[in-house]
């Protein structure tokens, strides 16, 4: 694949008197870390995956050339061997003025990682470009820099400029057409900085937050849905050294650009500059692998562009997008449509329709297959009447006849598909046996891309045939390779980031979804906005729920994890002691005051009563008094003065009116216990009797039910004074 | 036009207070010696729009007003005064007199707006995107004694207070989102839905909602019917047409009371959407038609509407009176910087001094001073930045600075008085010094007495 390249790529003119002083480099991660390409991946890095049959870190190098930067670092890590081989065999290691250093790594799990490791080599001397080996751009930098260098003269904190261009994500599916999920973005319109990043923002909310000292300090901000990241950015050193010194960032965007935004770290700033007519965009997954392709195809990206980037080979552009090498072989019946690349080598027999496609080199096609809108890569063996649609096939794959892809399948390296067989849509298929870690949770995304690269390699040079024969004929007769299962909750997902399509049954059903959620998200508008509207019928909690509702979260998070630290107390016995310790820790973490430990633990206490079987008042009553004897020690323990104990009596109260409704006819036998135990003086009781004394009628119903013990406590009282 | 204008005008303010009274209510306040009411239907009145209903609260009110509206504007306006119950909200009260709507489009002017936006403008755009509500939107205005000193301008950004956060559109057309109230001092929570049909939301804090809208009536009517808890029409009514505007309950739910208008609209809605886009000049239709189609390009049954904004020009004058302070300001400006608001007003063109001013010897009246008709004002005595009424009785070495004085005061010899309101009828007797202050109609100050930052009322019998 390497032997093709030979450059004539236009240099786009560049005003080198700025950047002459230092040469301009660039730290290119040829790792996405990321699991979006597996299957492929485990067997090649994305970084060399063929792109319109190029591989991807030619477009990202070709572009760093043409744009000025004289030093690239290639810093690689999942498959590094086949990186740096590549590498050098490749037209990258002998150019004039462009160095290209790679920089290896075993254990870097993230791009955090990768940044800190480069930080210590100390290679970088000045600004650089921070992009990763699946970015295709034809942009000029000379701007952005200079924005940036400006910007660096003016104000030392603006240490990095993101590249945004404009794409409008489908209302329906809220997605790009890179396939990424909807990013909002809020830009001061003057000054272009970043002021709010939200690329996960969680769905089922309805709204996007933008802080209150934000709104104060730009009279005016815009905040875009309608932008693109397109992971191009220019940086200055602060931000390696800002990874160093923050050891948690690992995600550039999800740990660094947030980080800055929301913790407000010595006041760095993050800006924005947005490209019009040039193209910048990164292949995060197989839906924007397929969009990128069709936009290289149809020039949009040129001079990036296939026929240009591979100029030896004699690559010839024809009629309404197709692009033929020039020994290809092709019977008089074939029919290839438009927009379709048809590499070097490749045979294609009678009445094969070919659309919308690229394919590789050295293919065999047979007779009356139809391919449309499928990526084939090179020596791959498709047999008479085989049906491709919307389907990435890798290197060496065999397709018996008659054997038909459906929408959205991914077939690796080598895969063998039985006849007449017939993979069904969105599958996943490959040689290697699907890992067994579930890697479906965000947070391991990074620390299982390594573990399975490594035990998958091994298995690679051990005997892949003998490991195949024994299982499965998954693929039908004759056929080899595994098809991957899709995880539970992913199935939904998995159209969404496919090269297939969004089916149209997808959208209807999205739409009226879509219709279901927002009727929903008006209703909650309705009760979140603090307008008066519904006073009428939110009078009791409405309103003050408004007021606290940060903090409520706040409170809210703090009783769930006092919750688990009191069960876990309880099951595994721990002493009251260490509870008592673990209590106090989450209480300095959250910031909490020990009145909110005491409602926290109470609060716990109480659901676990609940939550243990009973099948009587009576029963429950006595589950509460066994809780609360065993731990009175770690709730007195943050009882300190009477108005932590009236918090204990409210919060009880709120259990009776909410969540725990049972406690509600128990409501002055448990008082009576905890008077009993001495949790609760009774000046906490009379003094919350004579507070609730003005309340509503409403509010009253427990002040009345246990009205008898407050008389007696009252009296009680009245006699000590007596005697 | 078919444009019926509802002027709510008040009645008494409790803001305001000691400043209005049972027999001066707020539409009658005097700036710069004419009743505030005045400026919003002169300007109605320059901008062709006629038929009015003037809301006041409370009966007593109604008669003052009519009365004064009789006298004043009698041949030509159109002008119907509807009483209504105090402290039902701007909302109660056009769902009191909502059975006197009868046009298309009815434009909402608060009574004590005092600007110089033109208010057919903002009909005209209403019309011109055919929308549901239009508001006008106008910078946040400068707030506090503008001192001759050097710090003014360090102080006019300060006091830069932030009455909404408003949502807009690219175009600035569209009104997305609004926060009023104590909302805008939390978090903004901006609307997902409406920034994806959208792509694109300015966020402002520098605009206030100046209280001028309108409404198409119908949409109007069904909001009330519909939402009987709604009290004002700025904090209530038109966030939750904002919040609504692509899932519009109002025109969905019709009830069956607006059935005979609705046959009629529905039919001509397609052609009047049609019209509309040509004339909001827009090669492409708005994101609210796109958001109301479906995936295969054929419309849904969807409703939108449209919320518009009109962006008053920066240099225009637009403030509201609602406080003692906004009164203090509202004064300041006619006779200064704002006075193009004075010139034109026909009911007399006094424009700074009175057609009889008797001044005494070395007495000085300083520009942006206003001194009415038939006002006397004694020896050596200074005004500056002042307003004073009719036939007021001015002693020798008074001086007068950044106050109003209003009509038939008498101020003995030797008073000094600042930053301060002194209402009709007021008596000041000799040194009296008054720094910061609102006297009551009818106060008497004894002599030589001295107040800072306070309110003189006369005990409420």
């Amino acid at each position: 694949m390497g032997a093709q390249k030979k450059s004539a790529t236009a240099r786009v003119s560049e005003d080198q008197e700025e950047l002459a002083r230092n040469p301009l480099q660039a730290i290119l991660l040829a790792d996405s870390f990321a699991t979006t390409f597996r299957p492929i991946t485990l067997e090649r890095p994305k970084v060399l995956l063929p792109l319109v049959n190029i591989p991807m870190i030619d477009y990202t190098l070709a572009w760093l050339e043409s744009a000025g930067v004289e030093e690239v670092f290639v810093f690689c890590c999942a498959h590094s061997k086949q990186v740096i081989d590549y590498l050098e065999s490749s037209r990258w290691s002998s150019q004039p003025n462009f160095s290209v250093t790679t920089i290896e790594s075993h254990n870097s799990i993230s791009a955090g990682d990768a940044l800190r490791l480069i930080y210590e080599r100390n290679v970088i001397h000045g600004d650089f470009v921070l992009i990763s080996g699946d970015t295709v751009s034809n942009m000029s930098l000379t701007q952005v820099l200079q924005e940036h260098k400006e910007r660096r003269k003016k104000d030392a904190n603006a240490i990095m400029t993101m590249v945004v261009k404009k794409s409008k994500p489908s209302p329906i599916t809220q997605q790009s057409r890179l396939g990424t999920d909807e990013l909002f973005m809020a830009i001061n319109p003057v000054t272009k900085q970043l002021l709010c990043y939200e690329d996960k923002a969680e769905h089922s909310k309805g709204f996007i937050s933008l802080d209150k000292t934000l709104i104060a300090d730009n009279p005016s901000i815009i905040l875009h849905n309608d932008k693109q990241d397109c992971y191009i950015d220019v940086c200055s050193q602060e931000v390696l050294s800002l990874f160093t010194d923050n050891f948690d960032y690992q995600h550039l965007r999800r740990h660094f650009v947030k980080g800055l935004l929301v913790d407000d770290i010595m006041g760095y700033k993050i800006f924005t500059h947005e490209i019009h007519s040039s193209y910048a965009a990164r292949i995060d997954n197989f839906r924007s692998y397929d969009t990128i392709s069709k936009d290289i195809i149809q020039r949009w990206t040129y001079p990036f562009v296939p026929d240009i980037l591979c100029g030896s080979s004699a690559i010839k552009v024809e009629r309404q997008g197709t692009y033929r090498a020039s020994d290809v072989t092709l019977s008089r019946s074939a029919h290839i449509g438009s927009f379709t690349f048809i590499g070097q080598g490749t045979k294609i027999g009678n009445d094969t329709k070919i659309s919308h496609s690229v394919v590789g080199e050295g293919c065999t096609i047979g007779s009356n297959v139809t391919i449309e809108g499928s990526y084939i890569w090179n020596n791959v063996t498709i047999e008479d009447g085989c049906q491709l649609r919307h389907a990435i096939v890798c290197d060496g794959v065999i397709m018996k006849s008659g054997a038909v892809l459906q929408p959205g399948v991914i077939l690796s390296f080598k895969v063998v598909v039985g006849q007449q067989f017939v993979v069904p849509a969105y599958s996943k298929v490959s040689l290697l046996q699907q890992p067994t870690q579930q890697d479906s949770d965000e947070e391991l995304e990074y620390a299982d891309n390594t573990s399975g690269t490594g035990e998958l390699r091994y298995k690679l040079n051990g005997d892949i045939a003998a490991d195949l024969s024994e299982t499965a004929y998954e693929l039908g007769t004759g056929g080899v390779g595994y098809i991957w299962s899709v995880f539970e909750g992913a199935q939904d997902e998995e159209w969404k980031h496919s090269v297939a399509p969004i089916p149209k049954d997808k959208l209807v059903k999205l739409m009226l979804d879509k219709d279901e959620d927002e009727e929903q998200l008006t209703q909650d508008g309705n009760v979140l906005s603090a307008s008066g509207e519904l006073k009428a019928d939110s009078d009791d909690n409405g309103s003050e729920d408004d007021d606290n509702a940060d903090s409520r979260d706040d409170y809210g998070f703090f009783e769930k994890e006092v919750e688990a630290t009191f069960l876990r107390a309880v099951h595994e016995n721990v002493k009251v002691d260490h509870a008592v310790l673990e209590v106090n820790a989450l209480r300095l973490s959250y910031n909490m005051a020990s009145v909110d430990c005491a409602g926290a633990i109470f609060y716990s206490m109480m659901k676990l009563a609940v939550e243990s079987p009973h099948h009587s008042a009576s029963e429950l009553h006595r589950n509460a008094a066994d809780i609360i004897t065993k731990w009175v020690k770690l709730l007195k323990s943050f009882l300190h003065d009477i108005d932590e104990e009236i918090e204990v009596i409210l919060k009880f109260e709120e259990m009776c009116l909410e969540s725990a409704k049972e406690f509600a006819a128990l409501f002055p036998q448990v008082l009576h216990l905890l008077y009993d135990k001495e949790i609760l003086q009774e000046d906490a009781i009379l003094r919350w009797a004579d507070e609730k004394e003005g309340a509503d009628e409403s509010d009253k119903v427990f002040l009345k039910s246990s009205e008898k013990f407050v008389q007696w406590l009252k009296e009680a009282e009245e006699e000590d004074e007596d005697d | 036009m078919d444009f019926q204008v509802v002027v709510l005008a008040g009645g008494s303010s409790k803001n305001l207070t000691p400043l209005v009274s049972k027999e001066l209510p707020k539409p009658l306040l005097p700036v710069a010696n004419r009743p505030v009411l005045s400026y919003v239907l002169h300007q109605l009145e320059q901008n062709n729009l006629k038929d009015l209903i003037v809301v006041v609260e409370g009966e007593d009110t109604a008669l003052v007003v009519g009365a004064w509206i009789s006298g004043t504007f009698i041949d030509r306006l159109h002008v119907e005064i509807a009483a209504v119950p105090e402290d039902i909200g701007t909302a109660g009260a056009i769902r009191a007199i909502s059975h006197h709507l009868t046009a298309k489009d009815i434009l909402v002017v608060s009574g004590d707006l005092v600007s110089d936006v033109p208010p057919g403008a903002v009909a005209a755009t209403h019309r011109r995107h055919d929308a549901a509500v239009t508001a006008m939107l106008s910078s946040i205005p400068v707030s506090g004694p503008l001192d001759s000193g050097s710090s003014g301008g360090k102080d006019k950004a300060k006091k830069l207070g932030r009455y909404n956060i408003i949502g807009l559109d690219p175009g600035k057309q569209f009104l997305l989102h609004i926060a009023t109230g104590a909302e805008i001092e939390k978090d903004a929570r901006l609307p997902k839905r409406i920034l994806r049909a959208v792509g694109q939301m300015e966020i402002r804090s520098d605009l206030m909602d100046a209280h001028m809208y309108a409404f198409k009536r119908s949409v109007l009517q069904e909001v009330l019917d519909l939402k009987d808890t709604f009290q004002s029409l700025k904090e209530d009514v038109l966030p939750y047409l904002v919040r609504s505007q692509l899932k519009s309950e109002a025109l969905s739910n019709r009830t069956p009371q607006g059935e005979e208008n609705g046959n009629e609209k529905v039919t001509s809605q397609n052609n009047q959407v049609f019209v509309s886009r040509i004339l909001a000049n827009s090669s492409t239709p708005s994101f609210h038609d796109h958001s109301s189609e479906n995936p295969d390009g054929s419309a849904s049954t969807r409703k939108t509407h449209k919320c518009c904004v009109y962006i008053a020009s920066s240099g225009s004058y637009c403030v509201r009176l609602n406080s003692i302070q906004a009164f203090m300001d509202i004064n300041r400006d006619v006779t200064g910087e704002a006075d193009h608001l004075l010139t034109g007003t026909s009911s007399d063109p006094n424009n700074n001094i009175g057609p009889s001013p008797k001044l005494g010897t070395k007495t000085t009246v300083g520009p942006h001073c206003m001194l009415g008709e038939g006002s006397e004002i004694g020896d050596k005595c200074q005004v500056k930045r002042s307003v004073i009424g009719r036939h007021c009785r001015i002693g020798s070495h008074v001086k007068v600075v950044n106050s109003v004085v209003m009509n038939h005061v008498t101020i003995g010899d030797g008073c000094i008085i600042q930053g301060s309101v002194v209402c009709s009828n007021v008596q000041l007797q000799e040194r009296v010094v008054l720094k910061d202050c609102q006297v009551g109609a009818g106060f008497v100050v004894t002599a030589g007495s001295e107040y800072k930052a306070e309110s003189l009322a006369r005990k409420e019998k």
